[in-house]
């Protein structure tokens, strides 16, 4: 069968992080900036050579819709082929991969900024005056105040408590995610959580933010930037980091109540991801899954086939997932333990991995990896295979 | 120091029925009148035949605990002496599923498929609150 023309078209050629967590004094704007340069930087790269702008706005961005116009302006990037700003949660990171892959591929552009950037922490106030630092996540809708139900956290809480009645899911199963996660981000110096040891007996003795998820079920909320620089893979080879190419793209969408399906739309992305790419879900050297709670890895482990449905739970209970299991999933950390750039966070471990940057945590095989991404509660869902060589 | 009051719901033209039968201690849901789906909260289409044609109808207000979660954070200053304090789905034996608290029930004791039926909380002279708690099955 004769390989699909885009695959290994296009290539992640560079790389921005900028400081994570409790970043104080920059604008969501400012942070979106500082990573394109730092991508710019890390590919040898000018800003004159970009051509295309894809923007994910974070909450503090409250984006009325010309988000990457007010970006192109801010950094006085002139003469762009590609621009928008892209609005699938989660989901957005592989999307804006995909759609620079595709306008590069159809001769549209030739190199392609991603970036997101957020800044929903405030500086601690003064006096010990309480401060509503975490609650850009904490809205609620309409009349659903009245009854006290507020938050994203609880919308997961919701559908994790469906999965558990349905198919055993347990605390500890939960809690392994989080161990396991934790254990990764203890060999990465730029995670959050990097120097906090954290046992099972330690995720059951933290506190509940809703039942049944606890502390350590739900992820860091951070404020950074993190963009990723595009570009063919012809020009990619001549550049200052070896190229992770763009093998398999995927999207899903499933509407309805996810608290019915209880799965992600990588049901839907997954397919079209491997064939474009070619390979199986077994020919994976790691993954990077999106992890804005424990849950949200157990339903993804399942919906692209690391395990059947419904057996997530104890298939992470089996200890496979951390840094001695046979399985490297969420090398860094993940957004539970590293930080919370929404889908970047895996687009970049992703990337620090294929290329062999891992340190500590690098996986000894790093030739193909899998990135999800996922937005709302599971509302949204887009997936990436990425492999250290062109074809 | 009075406790915080509780948020009131935001009563919006398409929701106003439904809080106007909830002073009369009624539970109404609306209905799709195009395939008869019924729904909430409210909303002006059906996502199901795209009718915008809609009725609203009285329902039993038994139903069964489709899902529940039980909140420890404060996200409210009214919510500060209540937590922790569940909030139910209800599975209406009609058909749609309704955001709400059960009360006379620890939250320990909560069960998905418990059944439930509504109770009426005035909360103010102009609004309220349909919760549900627990009912005895048939046959018990």
């Amino acid at each position: 069968m004769a390989a699909h023309p885009l695959r290994g078209a296009a290539a992640i050629v560079g790389l921005g992080i900028t400081p994570q967590g409790r970043v104080y004094g920059r604008t969501p704007l400012g942070f979106a900036v500082d990573a394109i340069q730092l991508a710019l930087e890390d590919a040898g790269l000018e800003r004159s050579d970009l051509d295309g702008l894809l923007l994910n706005p974070g909450l503090a961005w409250n984006d009325l819709g010309m988000g990457s116009f007010q970006l192109q302006q801010a950094m006085g990037l002139r003469d762009l082929r590609l621009s928008a700003a892209m609005h699938l949660g989660g989901a957005t990171a592989c999307a804006m991969i995909q759609h620079a892959t595709q306008a590069i591929a159809a001769g549209m552009c030739q190199t392609v900024a991603c970036v997101f950037s957020d800044a929903p922490l405030k500086p601690p106030a003064p006096q010990g005056e309480r401060t509503s630092s975490a609650s850009a996540y904490g809205f609620a809708r309409g009349w659903e105040q009245a009854y006290g139900y507020f938050g994203v956290n609880a919308m997961y809480a919701l559908v994790a408590r469906r999965h558990m009645h349905r198919y055993g899911t347990t605390q500890d199963h939960l809690g392994a995610v989080a161990v396991a996660q934790r254990r990764w981000a203890n060999r990465n110096a730029q995670a959050q959580m990097h120097a906090e040891p954290l046992a099972l007996d330690d995720y059951h003795r933290a506190r509940w933010i809703v039942e049944p998820l606890r502390l350590f079920d739900c992820c860091l909320v951070s404020n950074g930037g993190l963009a990723v620089i595009v570009t063919g893979s012809e020009r990619a080879r001549n550049l200052r980091k070896p190229a992770v190419y763009i093998w398999g793209m995927g999207q899903g969408h499933l509407g309805g109540d996810p608290a019915d399906t209880l799965t992600s739309g990588a049901v839907l992305a997954r397919e079209p991801a491997f064939r474009m790419a070619g390979v199986r879900v077994q020919d994976l050297d790691l993954a990077e899954l999106y992890d804005c709670y424990t849950f949200t890895v157990i339903v993804s482990l399942e919906d692209y086939g690391f395990c059947a449905k419904g057996e997530g739970g104890p298939f992470v209970a089996e200890q496979v997932t951390g840094p001695d299991g046979r399985l490297a999933i969420n090398t860094g950390g993940g957004q539970l333990s590293s930080f919370y750039m929404w889908g970047m966070t895996p687009v970049s471990e992703a990337v620090i991995q294929v290329r062999g940057e891992g340190g500590r945590r690098q996986v000894p095989r790093h030739d193909l990896a899998l990135v999800s991404g996922n937005g709302g509660v599971f509302s949204t869902h887009s997936t990436l295979v990425l492999s250290r060589h062109a074809s | 120091m009075t406790a915080a009051a509780k948020p009131l719901p935001q009563i919006t033209p398409e929701m106003a029925p439904f809080w106007e039968a909830a002073r009369r201690h009624e539970l109404v849901v609306q209905r799709c009148r195009g395939c008869g789906e019924f729904r909430f909260p409210a909303r002006d289409l059906c996502s199901r035949c795209l009718s915008r044609e809609a009725e609203w109808v009285p329902v039993s207000g038994r139903g069964v605990i489709f899902s529940y979660v039980v909140m420890h954070q404060v996200y409210h200053p009214g919510f500060a002496d209540q937590v922790p304090y569940a909030v139910v789905v209800v599975q209406l034996e009609e058909g749609a599923r309704m955001l709400s608290n059960l009360l006379d029930c620890p939250v320990q004791d909560i069960r998905v498929d418990m059944p439930v039926e509504v109770v009426f909380e005035e909360v103010t002279p102009e609004v309220t609150l349909p919760k549900f708690r627990p009912r005895t099955p048939p046959g018990f």
